[in-house]
């Protein structure tokens, strides 16, 4: 039988009917058409899949939608305000941490959680931090590289990186 | 990955998830996390007509001082249980396992009450709360019951708890003067899962000997379990590095060891034998600088 969940999406309401068995990547992706969140490895690993949930890091593979409802949501979609990229985003820009970019939206996700809990973290606390999230392509450098980058900006214009 | 099509209930009470568990003769599934039962649900290794969202309920959730413990609802997350102040003070173990769990986003959805109903053979907190001197509250149609940590891995997920039954709250002992812990893992290098993990918490008497050791073991055999040759071992002798290396070697004594591609019986039982010397090393060190 299916159910009517109610959430919050990038600070948008949707009401919609879903299966049970629908998990939160696919209502996002095909449902909301929010196509930005990647799925990859499809088994709680590769972390292509992370989303913001209630204000943490989760991956979306993993939960079902209506474990979702009555709660908010935020994806690499509503990452940018009015335009202008998020510093995380501008991080990744300026430091060249994609190649692919299969990855990135789920990267950047991550980093968000962590520059939360963690506003001035060491590069070794930025690679564990990413522990749930793999990229193929850089070897991860340049993405400690560019979280970093965007703490030390969010740290100087605290109001560039303030979450919803 | 989709899994086979179910029924979802999200109760509010207890006892309505346990009218819903029982009216479906113990078929249904507990969800609380989800980060053992998704994965099962996705690969189909796990098809129940019923799954039951234990999230909602108020009261579940959250760390509290209780009986000389510490009190933890079922659904609390690992994150919560890193994160918390009351955890680290009084039972630092707990925070310290939580934190080697999966990874942040796994910590911010898995529960304490979750991973130990499933009873992974290679997961973390299982052996934290047995040296923690833990137990489980359980709540099915008859009422509630309190098992002890001891006597609640039966066999690979397989545990004491009844198929009506609904586990609600840990308790584990708080760390008292003199005493001290660690958990020290090896980790499969994808999963994060132990390929041996051990527990260990130790109180030193006033004169520097064992007062009381409590270790136990994870990922080596199909269940989690009190390494009570190793205790033995180190009761009532000074911890020294060739007494702790002695007692270690008893890691996987009535172990039936599990081999797999990722390490052999005799690797694992290698492993076993050298993380189980770090922990109690690591909780030794920890006990002597605590008053």
């Amino acid at each position: 039988m299916t159910r009517i969940i109610t959430l919050r999406v990038n600070g948008k309401s949707y009401e919609n009917e879903v299966s049970p068995r629908l998990l939160l990547v696919h209502y996002l992706r095909d449902v909301l058409g929010l196509t930005g969140t990647h799925i990859a490895c499809d088994t709680s690993q590769c972390g292509a899949c992370t989303v913001m949930f209630n204000g943490e890091s989760v991956k979306s593979c993993t939960m079902l939608a209506v474990q979702a409802d009555g709660g908010e949501v935020k994806t690499v979609e509503g990452l940018a305000t009015n335009g202008k990229l998020h510093p995380l985003q501008q991080g990744f820009w300026e430091k060249h941490g994609l190649q692919c970019g299969f990855c990135t939206p789920g990267m950047l996700m991550s980093s968000l959680n962590l520059l939360q809990r963690n506003p001035d973290p060491t590069p070794d606390e930025i690679r564990h931090a990413l522990e749930g999230n793999l990229c193929r392509c850089t070897g991860y450098q340049n993405i400690v590289a560019a979280v970093q980058w965007a703490a030390q900006e969010m740290k100087a214009k605290p109001a560039a990186g303030v979450a919803e | 990955m989709f899994p086979v099509e179910f029924e979802y209930e999200a109760p509010t009470t207890v006892e309505e998830a346990i009218r819903l568990l029982a009216e479906s003769g113990g078929e249904a599934k507990i969800l609380a996390g989800g980060h053992s039962l998704l994965p099962m649900l996705k690969l189909r290794l796990a098809q129940p007509p019923l799954v039951i969202d234990i999230g909602r309920i108020a009261g579940l959730s959250g760390v509290s001082e209780q009986d000389g413990g510490l009190r933890i609802g079922a659904t609390t997350t690992e994150t919560a249980i890193q994160d918390s102040e009351l955890v680290q003070r009084l039972c630092p173990l707990l925070s310290e396992t939580a934190a080697h769990i999966g990874d942040q986003q796994v910590r911010n959805r898995g529960t304490i009450g979750g991973t130990l109903a499933h009873g992974d053979p290679a997961a973390d907190m299982t052996a934290a709360v047995l040296a923690a001197g833990g137990s489980v509250t359980v709540q099915g149609p008859n009422g509630e019951r309190t098992i002890p940590a001891d006597d609640l891995f039966l066999d690979m997920m397989t545990t004491a708890l009844e198929p009506d039954e609904v586990l609600t709250s840990v308790w584990v002992q708080t760390e008292g003067p003199r005493t001290g812990s660690a958990y020290e893992k090896f980790a499969n290098a994808a999963s994060g899962y132990a390929i041996a993990g051990v527990a260990s918490v130790i109180t030193l008497a006033a004169d520097g000997t064992v007062a009381r050791a409590r270790i136990a073991i994870t990922g080596v055999g199909s269940k989690a379990t009190r390494a009570s040759g190793v205790e033995a071992a180190l009761q009532g002798k000074r911890a020294d590095d060739q007494t702790i290396a002695a007692a270690a070697e008893h890691a996987v004594e009535g172990v039936d060891l599990i081999g797999d591609l990722h390490a052999d019986e005799s690797y694992r039982e290698h492993l076993a034998k050298v993380i189980a010397r770090r922990s109690i090393q690591r909780a030794v060190g920890r006990a002597a600088t605590k008053s």
